[in-house]
């Protein structure tokens, strides 16, 4: 689960871990230095009562800017244009803290060409790089996760594409997780299964209170994709 | 009083952050004196097996962290404390482990999603201390490329490729390869139930 502008973070994670989700992200597609300090405080405060793991990303950089992050209290950062632009960040994190912190984040768009181009600066620029190659090099590089966003589908709730999430999978051997699109349960199961994705985020289904976590979870059970239930 | 080993390589905040949350009180150590000392023993583990086990070396640890174990103080080894206890590990082939159980560490295949990273289901066999109340169909947060065979002192196995031990237990030793501290209510428990032994 995402936490973009939708009120205040680390209320929301709280509600969010009492309803039963897995994992935390907090993305800062804005990333400013100033950001970073309210997201050191935001991550800590929050680690100190939510207790599953938390991916924070936004602005890495360097070694540094992940150290900081994690030992605020975030189990994992993910790193996105930084990475694009020198691709040993991710082996510098990756043997820092481990390849189970380093989680590659890659905002993909469709081409003509009928693959994925790797966006950055928040899904701004087109880096003119296949995402399937890039996510490959991710993992030999050293990530530990994928966190895979289609910004076809992000924001707009109408199911996530599947085909890239599943060309993915297939290319790499570490967990990958879809975001962009999940509106509705049968959204989820098709990523979880056609889409062969090992997980799957949402910001706005949760935030506009449209489904809980554990209501959503259910749904999942009955289809009978395997779910944690704690509610 | 919990003691809390810091080795150095690993981030200690999430496992500090649970023990407060449970309401322990605890400290951080890096000295023999104060492990020979402890009541109740933490080690955390996360990053590499040969770098942990020299680490240990280099503060000259190693033969305190066996000491406690041996003297009946409880003791809970988390994920890479988990593996240390057993001989060797294929992450360090020529790093010796602690030893206080029989077998080596193993790497998960390579045809399999690798690291295990993500909630799984653990089946506890009866009666496991640690696992105390935690209720049915319990699922934890793993994330972890190696894995501990099934021996006798395990208490709870895992399935991801085949069963390994998720948990140990053996007299008062005992390890996690999941994160207590990273599974939710659960994971509180588990920590609850070692402050409470």
């Amino acid at each position: 689960m995402s936490l973009r502008d939708a009120g205040d973070p680390v209320e929301l994670a709280a509600r969010y871990n009492e309803q039963g989700a897995d994992e935390l992200v907090f993305l800062d597609i804005t990333a400013s230095s100033d950001n970073r300090d309210t997201m050191v405080d935001v991550v800590a405060r929050t680690a100190r009562q939510v207790f599953i793991p938390l991916t924070v990303g936004g602005g890495i950089r360097v070694v540094e800017d992940a150290r900081r992050i994690i030992h605020s209290g975030a189990d994992k950062v993910s790193v996105n244009t930084a990475a694009v632009h020198r691709p040993a960040l991710i082996t510098e994190v990756s043997n820092e803290f481990g390849a189970q912190a380093c989680v590659l984040a890659i905002d993909a768009k469709r081409n003509t060409k009928g693959g994925w181009n790797v966006f950055t600066k928040g899904g701004r620029v087109d880096e003119g790089i296949d995402a399937v190659e890039w996510a490959a090099r991710g993992e030999a590089l050293g990530a530990g996760e994928i966190l895979l966003t289609s910004m076809d589908s992000d924001g707009v709730q109408t199911g996530f594409d599947c085909a890239l999430t599943r060309a993915v999978s297939r290319a790499t051997k570490i967990p990958v997780i879809a975001s962009g699109g999940g509106g509705l349960p049968e959204h989820f199961i098709e990523v979880l299964t056609d889409g062969e994705a090992d997980a799957a985020l949402a910001a706005s289904i949760f935030h506009y209170g449209t489904y809980t976590v554990d209501q959503l979870k259910a749904e999942l059970e009955k289809a009978g994709v395997p779910v944690r239930r704690t509610a | 009083m919990i003691t809390v080993v810091n080795y150095g390589a690993g981030n200690l905040r999430s496992v500090e952050n649970t023990l407060a949350e449970v309401g322990a009180t605890y400290h951080v150590t890096q000295s023999a004196a104060e492990i020979d000392a402890a009541a109740k023993l933490i080690l955390p583990g996360v990053g590499h097996f040969g770098q942990m086990l020299r680490a240990l070396d280099d503060l000259g640890i190693r033969e305190a962290l066996i000491r406690k174990a041996k003297s009946g103080a409880p003791f809970l080894g988390i994920c890479l404390g988990l593996q240390a206890m057993f001989e060797s590990s294929a992450e360090a082939p020529e790093q010796k482990g602690l030893g206080l159980f029989p077998g080596s560490v193993d790497r998960f295949p390579q045809d399999a999603r690798c690291p295990h990273m993500g909630w799984n289901e653990i089946v506890p066999r009866e009666g496991a201390r640690l696992l105390r109340n935690i209720g049915p169909k319990p699922y934890v947060y793993f994330a972890h490329s190696y894995y501990c065979p099934v021996i006798d002192a395990t208490a709870a196995t895992c399935h991801y490729t085949r069963h390994y031990t998720a948990v140990l237990e053996s007299g008062n030793i005992f390890g996690v390869q999941f994160h207590p501290e990273k599974s939710g209510p659960l994971g509180l428990k588990i920590i609850k139930n070692f402050v409470e032994l």
